[in-house]
């Protein structure tokens, strides 16, 4: 099933995190299955259990079926300062969610992380890849509802 | 070659792209097509500028107008009015009195001085400012040995944090026989509230590369990665294409400008840990394990990636290399203070009026980097203290603002300049918050490992939760301290030993914020 990205990457641990990263942005519920995890046991012939260790260890990694969009507010120091809590409010009640929860419709997921390096327009939040600065209570409206209206 | 009447540069930033700098770029283009301008006005990409919350900024040379927050719907004004009339369009210039508060600093600037002023994703630029001679002249004219004794002579000291001298750590390596050895790049960038690595990649990629070929050569290594934290999309794009660039050009890969030195420069890909920017578990992770930290010694220098010696350096530091090697050791320790040369790249953020970096001389104190480089203090409001170098940093008071910022005098104060990362606090700030808030940091980051810091930072964030609830005491104080004060003496790796920090300057320069609490 992954024989296009193991063909990218040579057998070696050295290359897992690339294959995991790969694995994962290619998955439409953006997480690493049990399968995938036998597989690349197999392929690169290390243990199961390492492969495990390493997928929970860094947070960008997922065990479990996420949404579409997957929303990453930054809680360091910087972001606090410029009102995070807040803005995590807002999202949850916006998006009637909990932490680290995805919607019914599959649409979005909610997580925290920790300083993604843009602190001169915090508070800052990536979604998927995107990077959203300034954010305001206001500007959620608007960023969620334009993301809503362009999966329509 | 083409001449232009003017250059358009434009930053392309995480702000500017998140503003929509392409569809304003695009926009741009077509309207100098339609009015027959494409072949006197030049569009450039640059990195970013220096400044934050402006949305598109664009610079006009050689008049050097810049135009900030400018929107798709300005463009057609622009066109007509600067570039057919001749006259600025005065609404959209970078508010006049602001920008006189900013100071760009670029006749001192070492790392960054190409970083907003070129396009980043051309090698030739870089070149047409006299990029890569310093690593013909020292591939060619000088020995091993000879580039690692100007970089000693130019007390040139790591910028991650820990501040060791980078020529000493090359000594190290450099005379030990292997098969092969490594050279690093530490850009996990992690720090709260740091982004100068980024900014550095970002702006000017391949200043960054040319110091490293020029550390690989001085070592004696032969391969070389670059670990970027998975979250810089745009740095590792950059890096990529210039990586590919000096391939192509012959600067990088096998028998490099014939001298027989062969080298190749990879990327590799983190994926969200803090403790990963620690050198030991870099290169765990690396190798494809958890990134958790190893013991010391011994070192990466002798004993590193895949056993093989390997040098770990942060960008900011190589990017400093180039320099040093072309201008002399002497010429850069005219930056800087004895024992503290060069200069330093500042991430100034929270409560200034204009947030972003700034690369000023080691020893500028912190009041002259408000008020000077960061356009002073938001709505003019007083200065209550800054969280200096990130989350494993120090809470300054308002009787630090005019020590010298550097590694030594600082430590008289046994506070650190870390990252160069630089949080400032108005009066409105409750140092409890802010406390919590670099606690509760720790507690997620803290890679389980040993029991010190995982159980120690469990324990310090119920105290100083405690105090948000109003349920602390003045012991809860004492026994935070002596806490912090045990993880310093027991935890495995920087991470657990650097509570001290935070915890005790928070609580001893801003007790009375943490007494209010109290019942």
């Amino acid at each position: 099933m992954y024989k296009q990205i193991f063909n990218k990457y040579s057998p070696e641990k050295e290359n897992l995190i690339y294959i995991l990263h790969e694995i994962q942005d290619n998955h439409p519920q953006q997480y690493i299955s049990e399968d995938a995890v036998t597989e690349v046991s197999e392929y690169i012939n290390v243990p199961r259990a390492h492969i495990y260790g390493v997928l929970t260890f860094y947070t960008m990694f997922s065990t479990k079926p996420r949404g579409k969009n997957i929303i990453r507010l930054c809680e360091s120091p910087p972001c606090f300062l410029k009102g995070s809590e807040n803005i995590l409010k807002k999202l949850r009640e916006t998006l009637d969610l909990g932490l680290n929860k995805t919607t019914k419709d599959g649409m979005f997921t909610l997580e925290l992380c920790a300083c993604l390096g843009v602190c001169g327009n915090a508070p800052v939040m990536m979604i998927n890849e995107d990077v959203y600065g300034n954010l305001t209570e206001d500007k959620i409206d608007t960023i969620i509802n334009k993301i809503k209206g362009e999966a329509k | 070659m083409k001449f232009y009447r003017s250059h358009i540069l434009i930053g392309i930033d995480n702000t500017s792209l998140e503003a929509g700098v392409k569809e304003i770029e695009a926009a741009l283009r077509t309207e100098l097509d339609k009015n027959n301008l494409s072949d006197e006005i030049n569009i450039l990409e640059t990195g970013s500028f220096g400044y934050f919350g402006t949305g598109v900024s664009m610079m006009v040379y050689p008049e050097q107008t810049t135009y900030v927050d400018v929107k798709v719907e300005d463009i057609p004004e622009i066109v007509e009015e600067h570039f057919l009339k001749g006259r600025k369009v005065s609404r959209l210039i970078l508010n006049t009195n602001l920008l006189k508060k900013y100071n760009f600093n670029y006749k001192r600037r070492i790392v960054l001085d190409n970083s907003g002023k070129i396009d980043p994703e051309n090698i030739e630029e870089y070149i047409g400012l006299g990029g890569y001679e310093a690593w013909e002249k020292a591939l060619i004219n000088l020995k091993p040995e000879e580039i690692v004794n100007e970089v000693k002579a130019s007390g040139l000291r790591g910028r991650g944090g820990a501040g060791f001298p980078t020529g000493l750590k090359w000594s190290f390596t450099a005379p030990i026989k292997a098969e092969q050895k490594l050279v690093v790049i530490n850009a996990d960038e992690g720090e709260p509230g740091t982004f100068k690595d980024r900014l550095i990649m970002e702006g000017d990629p391949h200043k960054l590369l040319e110091g490293l070929m020029i550390a690989c050569y001085a070592v004696g290594a032969t391969k070389a990665y670059i670990y970027i934290r998975g979250e810089y999309k745009l740095c590792i794009e950059r890096l990529e294409k210039a990586i590919a660039q000096a391939k192509e050009y012959g600067i990088l890969g096998e028998n490099i400008f014939n001298s027989g030195f062969d080298l190749d420069i990879m990327i590799k890909i983190g994926a969200g840990a803090y403790i990963c920017g620690e050198e030991t578990a870099l290169i765990e992770s690396m190798e494809g394990n958890r990134g958790e930290p190893r013991s010391k010694p011994p070192f990466p220098g002798v004993k590193g990636a895949w056993e093989l010696p390997t040098v770990v350096n942060n960008v900011e530091t190589i990017a400093n290399v180039p320099a040093i090697i072309k201008n002399g050791a002497a010429w850069f320790t005219e930056h800087g203070v004895e024992g503290c040369t060069g200069t330093k790249v500042y991430t100034m953020m929270g409560d200034v009026n204009l947030p972003g970096l700034c690369e000023v001389d080691m020893g500028t104190p912190l009041r002259t980097i408000i008020d000077q480089y960061s356009g002073g203090m938001k709505d003019d409001r007083k200065f209550k203290g800054a969280l200096v170098g990130g989350a494993a940093g120090v809470f300054l008071s308002d009787k630090l603002l005019d020590v010298k910022m550097d590694y030594n005098s600082l430590e008289e104060y046994a506070a650190v300049l870390g990252s160069g990362a630089i949080l400032v606090m108005n009066d409105d700030v409750d140092m409890v918050e802010m406390l919590w808030s670099v606690i509760r940091f720790f507690r997620h980051e803290a890679c389980g490992k040993c029991s010190p810091c995982t159980k120690g930072n469990e324990v310090l964030y119920t105290l100083v939760s405690k105090f948000r609830n109003g349920e602390g005491c003045e012991e809860d104080l004492d026994q935070m301290i002596e806490i912090s004060q045990a993880m310093l003496d027991a935890s495995f790796c920087p991470l657990g030993q650097s509570l001290i920090m935070p915890v005790k300057s928070a609580i001893e320069n801003f007790r009375e914020d943490f007494l209010m609490k109290i019942k």
